[in-house]
């Protein structure tokens, strides 16, 4: 892949990350209700990041976080030319009536989103389902979805590709920007 | 290391598949068993798909747990039964399935008592097939639910010991194990009286025994078979008493062996013949085990050759 753009990075990345977690927190103050979920692969990696942010800023030792994986409610499984491989997951707790913010790390034309929300209704039925993305692709859009917490608004051709880095995976927090999807 | 998808467009049998394919079906199938122990067992990947059951042979087990897989995966299901069918008026193989791809039917589950019969189907018809049992060829899923079962409890099968018991020549299930087992890596030996036991089945890099307790002391799984008595026109036993005397598996068998073993069945299990009732009930037995697994490995089969195109 070459070289993309650099959005955002480091420090600046960080400062996001933190001010995603103060938001957090001016509305579910201590997350007795309220849980994380994370869309496999990318909304994972962000999620956990956040919880362990919110863990280390309000100082509590949990909070509630879990897994979903969207592949086999993908609405373009049979039109696809490349193979789908399911991520694990792993929701050990009950999603009944709590306050489930769902993770992703970019929200480009909401169809995992609508995905990952058919799939969180086989396990229950939330309280409310709010969703928090790093980026906002906002005008690749195909479905009414929108993002309640957002990290940056990025505005970009449709066939551009926005990638985020974590340092948990060996590489530095930054959210690059692609001409195209190589 | 497992492919990304399948490398063939059908399942008509373990020899035709790679141990990437393998590994494959075994970590979808892991994901689909959680699915399946959700409050709402659904997923819509396959809700465009429409999927015929073709049983040209009595089953309750396999048709059910296909079934169930097919629902679980959201798609259209047709069931043919020969007995209720056109196949009684003469018609012959190709005609019925030819008629009902006419309504567009995407893929066909059959299971047919000549072996062959779905490879003969594949080289003429466009759908996805898979084998549901073929005579006394193969029956691939049932072979893959085994494995499946034994990697849950024993982890990777490369080096394990596995046995099977029982009418080895008149059974596709032996023959499937042993096409899979061999292929991840296992030990195999087949144990039972040798007029059951295929002349040159050595051939296929299994050892052979005629003694049920040494067999038992050193395998880490039995898999036991029925005794097949509707595919046995002449005699090969002298009667279901000698069989269980010399090579039924009771509790006073398995207590004696004093370590840990797993015992498995494929069903429908002749109680107090093959296993005796305690034993099948027994905490060594994953019988149970396997017939949830075969729900989500046959949903894995599914979703992966639904998904090849």
């Amino acid at each position: 892949m070459k070289k993309g753009k650099v959005i955002l990075e480091q420090e600046r990345f960080v400062l996001t990350i933190d001010r995603l977690c103060h938001q957090l927190i001016e509305d579910y103050d201590d997350f007795s209700d309220a849980c994380l979920i994370g869309i496999q692969l990318g909304g994972v990696l962000m999620a956990n990041r956040i919880q362990q942010r919110l863990m280390d800023i309000l100082g509590i030792k949990d909070i509630l976080y879990g897994k979903l994986d969207i592949t086999f409610y993908r609405d373009d499984f049979r039109t696809r030319t490349t193979p789908l491989k399911a991520n694990t997951t792993e929701i050990d707790f009950l999603v009944e009536d709590k306050n489930v913010i769902l993770v992703d790390d970019v929200l480009y034309t909401g169809r995992s989103v609508q995905a990952a929300l058919t799939a969180l209704q086989h396990y229950g039925r939330p309280k409310k389902v709010r969703l928090m993305t790093m980026v906002d692709r906002r005008f690749n859009r195909h479905l009414p979805i929108f993002s309640d917490y957002t990290g940056i608004r990025i505005d970009a051709l449709d066939e551009a590709y926005v990638k985020v880095e974590w340092a948990e995976e060996g590489a530095t927090d930054s959210i690059l920007l692609f001409a195209e999807k190589k | 290391m497992s492919a990304s998808q399948l490398s063939t467009k059908h399942l008509l049998g373990i020899k035709y598949i790679t141990k990437e394919d393998i590994q494959l079906i075994f970590e979808t199938a892991d994901n689909f068993k959680e699915v399946i122990n959700r409050p709402i067992k659904k997923v819509p990947s396959l809700r465009d798909v429409t999927i015929a059951n073709l049983f040209f042979e009595n089953s309750t087990r396999t048709r059910i747990s296909f079934e169930l897989a097919e629902k679980r995966l959201s798609a259209d299901v047709v069931n043919f039964s020969a007995s209720s069918s056109s196949v009684k008026k003469g018609e012959t193989l190709l005609d019925t399935v030819n008629n009902i791809l006419s309504m567009k039917v995407d893929m066909v589950v059959m299971r047919h008592p000549a072996p062959g019969a779905p490879a003969f189907l594949a080289q003429h018809i466009d759908a996805n097939i898979i084998n549901a049992g073929d005579g006394t060829h193969e029956h691939p899923t049932q072979a893959l639910l085994d494995a499946f079962s034994m990697r849950e409890q024993l982890g990777d099968l490369k080096g394990k010991n596995i046995a099977i018991f029982g009418d080895i020549l008149h059974s596709r299930v032996a023959l499937s194990n042993i096409f899979c087992l061999k292929k991840l890596g296992a030990n195999v030996k087949v144990c039972g009286p040798p007029t059951l036991i295929p002349k040159y089945i050595k051939d296929l890099g299994v050892e052979v025994s005629y003694n049920v307790k040494e067999t038992l002391q050193w395998c880490d799984v039995a898999n036991v078979l029925r005794i097949q008595l509707e595919r046995q026109d002449i005699k090969y036993i002298p009667s279901i008493r000698e069989y269980t005397q010399y090579f039924g598996i009771n509790k006073a068998l398995v207590d004696s062996l004093n370590k840990k073993i797993i015992i498995m069945h494929p069903g429908p299990i002749n109680r107090g013949v093959e296993l005796s009732g305690d034993v099948a009930d027994s905490e060594h037995s994953i019988i149970l085990k396997q017939v949830e697994n075969g729900v989500a490995v046959r949903m894995a089969i599914l979703f992966l050759l639904a998904g090849k195109r």
